[in-house]
């Protein structure tokens, strides 16, 4: 079976301010399925353009980037939205949610573009809101949420779709600390069912609590280690050629 | 994403801000509606002048009496009873046009019948009359040649008299005072409705001129028992109206023994001219108004670009969540094209619903037809929808165009 996520080399450049800044350098690795994998870096070093990159919300200017086996570095924008849509989720360190819409129609939002019937939906929508805990908040508006569980509505919207890839960016970032340990525990549930996590962070603590950790510093892998050791299993060495 | 769905998603993002997407269909509504409005005015107009032509009769003239030049004032047109019957016999004998050359004398007086009362406009007139009209009988019959020769105290009735005088009945062979003198009803007429000046005209009633002169208006009119309140010519052929004219002119002229350049005592007008200005007027008016609606519903566009666009940006951060989770472009573009689409739609549905309503208010108020034409509005709300869309492309666009990065961390 083919690795989840294969990128070999990839790299993403933006202007800013007169120059061109290297985002992205020559980035080859290998995720397996079922992974719970954090990137971590400081601010600045092209950790969200890996992520964007890797969610297939951007397309790196060179390199290869094979998504269960299919390559789609040169898909274009339709083709990208069509992966997002039914294979991967996204949780952003800002609570993203639809201000104007229920807990509910927020996580039924990408089932809407992937098609599905409104009835089939709303059931659907109402499992993932269940697995969070948030089965009674359905029909609460955004504001009416604390952080955490708004942040929790976030994560049914990133599962709702059964995706073979979550990515996460600064998860707990807006979260106090006990709020962002129960959103932790929850990745550690998704990661025992079986999902694929990327966790993009700056913070240590978020980043101990993956299987996998790779360090990002000026745009290039750095380093590849084990968070924690004991987690560590064979698939997580297989990584692409360092540059 | 079915169409369905993107429908559903526009509407909702629409009722949340309400206020403002009323105000922003409001130019719409406004163009609409003084579209629909004002082209069911002048087909309305239209069709109360061409119905007033219809019922004067075709290819008609009227003589009337001139003014009296009083020691060099002018006074009103009618004070100096110059036409006589004679006048109008010899129109019809002189002139190969003219197929009849009607009388008429009238005057305002009280009816009573049994216990009622009623006021009415009492003419004098002889068959020719009907004729130059075009004016039948409904029921009963017209003043047998007899009764006109000797001034029989005959009647022929409008509608309105039956109803106002004869409550119900068919009025033929009824006794009916007019002043203090006893007539018979003979006939009453075919309905005509209302007459140039705003008036029905079948509130009248009509006697031998014989009879009018002799029984109950000659002595009031004093100058002379010849004089007349108008002749009416109709003239064979509607070519022949402009030569008809002119010889009338020409034959009264010397009839009337006027000289040279001195000015006549009486004038000829073509009624149904007048109705045709008016009816140019009226259409001229309306399609300037349904010009100005034309800019008001360009504005009504500009302003749902105007507001699509600021709403584009206020939800930027709302498309790249929407692209985030897999909104394909085309899928964006739709929604806020949806969105102008429908904006456009209710406010041109809102319009043509109030431009209807001005519409009949003011055929009620003016007394005309209600004439909303199904075209107007279909055509009006189309436009609307064509307005929403083209001025929509713009900013649907934009927001298509939107990068999901930058869009997502925009504030």
């Amino acid at each position: 079976m083919q690795p989840l996520v294969r990128t070999v080399g990839i790299s993403k450049s933006y202007p800013s301010g007169g120059s061109i800044v290297r985002a992205v350098s020559n980035v080859s690795l290998t995720i397996e399925r079922g992974e719970f994998v954090a990137v971590r870096g400081r601010s600045g070093s092209g950790k969200s353009t890996l992520m964007n990159l890797l969610g297939l919300l951007d397309r790196p200017d060179s390199g290869t980037y094979a998504f269960n086996g299919r390559e789609v570095a040169k898909l274009s924008e339709d083709g990208r939205a069509t992966v997002r849509s039914h294979d991967i989720g996204f949780i952003f360190q800002q609570p993203a949610l639809l201000p104007r819409a229920t807990a509910l129609e927020n996580v039924e939002l990408p089932l809407i573009y992937a098609g599905i019937s409104p009835s089939r939906r709303r059931r659907t929508a109402k499992d993932a809101l269940d697995c969070v805990g948030l089965a009674d908040r359905g029909h609460h508006w955004p504001n009416q949420l604390s952080g955490g569980e708004q942040q929790r509505v976030v994560i049914a919207r990133a599962t709702v779709n059964d995706p073979a890839l979550i990515l996460a960016d600064e998860p707990t970032g807006s979260l106090d600390s006990a709020t962002g340990n129960e959103i932790l525990s929850l990745f550690e549930a998704l990661h025992r069912d079986g999902r694929t996590i990327i966790v993009v962070t700056h913070a240590a603590e978020v980043a101990n609590r993956a299987r996998r950790l790779f360090t990002l510093h000026d745009g290039q892998i750095v380093e590849d280690g084990s968070a924690s050791s004991d987690n560590l299993r064979p698939a997580a060495l297989a990584m692409g050629p360092l540059p | 994403m079915s169409p369905l769905e993107s429908l559903r998603i526009a509407a909702r993002a629409l009722r949340v801000n309400k206020l403002r997407s009323a105000l922003t269909v409001l130019g719409i509504v406004v163009g609409v509606g003084a579209v629909v409005c004002m082209v069911s005015v002048g087909a309305g107009a239209q069709a109360e002048v061409s119905e007033k032509i219809r019922t004067l009769g075709a290819n008609l003239l009227l003589v009337m009496p001139g003014a009296r030049n009083s020691g060099g004032a002018r006074l009103e047109s009618g004070t100096q009873p110059t036409l006589t019957v004679e006048d109008a016999a010899s129109i019809r004998r002189e002139l190969a046009d003219v197929q009849v050359a009607a009388p008429l004398l009238s005057r305002s007086l009280p009816l009573v019948a049994a216990n009622r009362n009623w006021v009415t406009v009492v003419a004098g007139i002889n068959p020719d009359y009907l004729v130059a009209r075009e004016w039948q009988v409904a029921s009963g019959r017209l003043f047998t040649s007899d009764e006109i020769a000797t001034g029989a105290k005959v009647a022929i009735v409008g509608a309105v008299i039956v109803e106002e005088l004869f409550n119900g009945g068919s009025g033929i062979a009824e006794t009916l005072r007019i002043g203090n003198v006893p007539f018979t009803v003979t006939g009453v007429l075919d309905k005509k409705g209302l007459g140039a000046a705003g008036r029905s005209q079948d509130d009248v009633v009509f006697v031998p001129l014989s009879a009018a002169k002799s029984r109950v208006l000659g002595a009031v009119r004093g100058t002379t028992r010849e004089a007349l309140d108008f002749i009416s010519i109709k003239v064979s052929d509607t070519a022949a109206m402009s030569e008809v004219e002119r010889e009338v002119e020409a034959l009264l002229r010397q009839r009337h023994r006027i000289r040279g350049d001195a000015p006549s005592d009486f004038r000829i007008e073509n009624p149904a001219d007048v109705l045709f200005a008016r009816g140019a007027a009226m259409r001229l008016l309306a399609s300037l108004l349904i010009a100005v609606a034309a800019v008001s519903l360009v504005v009504g566009g500009i302003s749902i670009m105007n507001i699509m666009l600021v709403s584009v940006t206020e939800r930027t951060r709302e498309i790249g969540l929407r692209m985030a989770v897999g909104a394909r472009r085309r899928e964006i573009r739709w929604q806020f094209l949806i969105e102008a689409a429908i904006l456009a739609l209710v406010g041109g549905l809102v319009g043509a619903f109030l431009g209807a309503a001005a519409a009949v208010a003011i055929a009620w108020k003016a007394g005309w037809p209600v004439l909303i034409s199904p075209w107007a509005i279909i055509l009006a709300c189309a436009f609307a929808g064509v307005i929403g869309i083209s001025f929509g492309l713009y900013p649907a666009h934009r927001a298509a165009r939107l990068d999901p990065i930058v869009a997502l961390r925009f504030e």
